[in-house]
């Protein structure tokens, strides 16, 4: 089936398995490897992209459903070599160890503070409950967001 | 096709089989979809619980009918003395709803506990209850509203309780060349509900949960009415219906709501599994309904908690 998803920007048109799952069609098709896949059963989060707008799990759709639409990863959010405040903050705060999770969590981060620029430590931590850390780094996580939100606040680009 | 590694996906059975595939932009076009494939078509709506089926090969459908381009169907809002849900509702919505949650405290307890956050982005209403689940949470509390389902097919629109709405695990009332398109919730006065769940952990189905909606004489002495569903202990159609008899009529205080929790725990039929075995359940049915009804009426009472 031929598709056009519209990935960071780009229009990109392929000729699809309707059974193809975003993820694949992302890491495969695309060859955008950014977007980790996890545990394929919707639990662990490391395959967070958005699906126009809202963070979705990737393993849980098929790349037919996001034909006419448009789907933003991790390689999306930078702005050439500027890196976006929550990808810098989980540099900064040590917010990622093994970093299989981290691109996942930062696609719902960034959703978050987009929505909620000003999150308590509590309304960070039940934004990313759908995440899994396998190294159990969640402080530093937890800590990222929160250090991106304040950085958010006195960014003006 | 670009599909090198398809062949080691299969033998991991972690992709879906073969399926076609067909996007319907209208209900009569998705009715006419599924009437023109049968049996072996499936609505697709968020998949959140059909594609991992599809992925396990639990389920097989030969064609998909991807709703989600009905956009008239995601909806919630009053109508007259009903709250009205359109079946593409996503759990988000129903969270972020300040309708739902004034009216309907137990559908934002619910929400509250069910996936997660990114998973209540995409997932819908109307797909979780089609899917049936017998742990799924919503039809326990769509039960305790004594809500109903609005079901178009070819021959037109038909409305079934929530309570006659499933048939057993997996299995509802909507037929092949059905689609489920709303729910309905009377909004009655001096109501008030609760909803909760114990699980193993954030995100996980319920090892037992409960909700209670329970509406008071003029007095707020005596329970009018009550309605107690029970997911995940094997309860028909979701409801603990010989404690809602019970309830019925009775004072509101705590001896009262100790018994009702009680029978309910009584009547269920838990099943020893990996989330705890059947007497810890029963324990679990017999607090959780004492705690959702004392919640419950003091929420009819205009108590906040």
């Amino acid at each position: 089936m031929k598709i056009t998803v519209t990935v960071n920007g780009t229009d990109q048109a392929r000729d699809v398995e309707p059974r193809l799952l975003l993820i694949h069609f992302l890491r495969d098709d695309l060859r955008l490897t950014g977007s980790h896949w996890g545990c394929d059963t919707s639990n662990c989060g490391a395959c967070v992209v958005w699906l126009d707008e809202t963070p979705v799990k990737s393993c849980t759709v098929l790349a037919v459903m996001a034909d006419g639409h448009r789907v933003t990863t991790i390689e999306g959010l930078a702005r050439g070599a500027v890196l976006d405040p929550v990808q810098a903050a989980f540099a900064t705060c040590h917010g990622l160890q093994c970093g299989f999770c981290t691109p996942g969590v930062i696609m719902t981060a960034r959703w978050l503070l987009d929505h909620n620029p000003d999150p308590s430590e509590e309304q960070v931590r039940e934004a990313i409950s759908g995440q899994v850390c396998r190294c159990t780094g969640y402080e530093n996580i937890v800590r990222s967001v929160l250090r991106a939100a304040r950085d958010d606040g006195g960014d003006t680009g | 096709m670009g599909r090198t590694h398809a062949t080691a996906r299969e033998v991991l059975v972690q992709v879906p089989a073969h399926v076609e595939y067909e996007k319907a932009t209208s209900v009569e076009q998705a009715l006419s979809l599924l009437a023109r494939y049968g049996p072996g078509a499936r609505v697709l709506a968020g998949g959140h619980s059909l594609i991992p089926m599809m992925k396990l090969r639990l389920v097989q459908p030969e064609v998909l009918v991807d709703i989600n381009a009905i956009t008239g169907l995601r909806y919630i809002q009053t109508a007259g003395d009903q709250l009205r849900i359109g079946a593409l509702a996503r759990h988000a919505d129903l969270l972020a709803d300040p309708l739902a949650g004034e009216h309907f405290a137990i559908l934002h307890d619910a929400e509250r506990v069910i996936a997660d956050p990114v998973v209540r982005n995409w997932g819908t209403i109307g797909g979780s209850l089609c899917q049936a689940d017998p742990s799924e949470d919503l039809s326990a509390a769509f039960a305790a509203l004594k809500g109903s389902m609005i079901i178009h097919g070819p021959g037109g629109s038909r409305e079934v309780s929530a309570r006659a709405f499933h048939t057993g695990p997996y299995q509802t009332v909507v037929g092949p060349d059905e689609m489920l398109t709303e729910i309905r919730l009377p909004i009655r006065p001096d109501g008030g509900s609760a909803y909760l769940k114990v699980a193993r952990r954030a995100g996980d189905w319920p090892i037992v949960a409960a909700g209670a909606a329970v509406w008071l004489t003029g007095d707020g002495d005596r329970i009018a009415d009550v309605g107690i569903g029970l997911t995940a202990v094997g309860a028909t159609h979701f409801v603990a219906a010989e404690a809602e008899d019970f309830l019925r009529g009775q004072p509101a205080g705590e001896q009262t709501l100790a018994r009702a929790g009680e029978i309910a725990a009584e009547h269920c039929r838990p099943v020893s599994d990996q989330r705890g075995p059947a007497d810890y359940k029963r324990h679990l049915v017999r607090e959780l309904t004492v705690r959702v009804l004392r919640t419950a009426v003091g929420r009819a009472r205009g108590l906040a908690s």
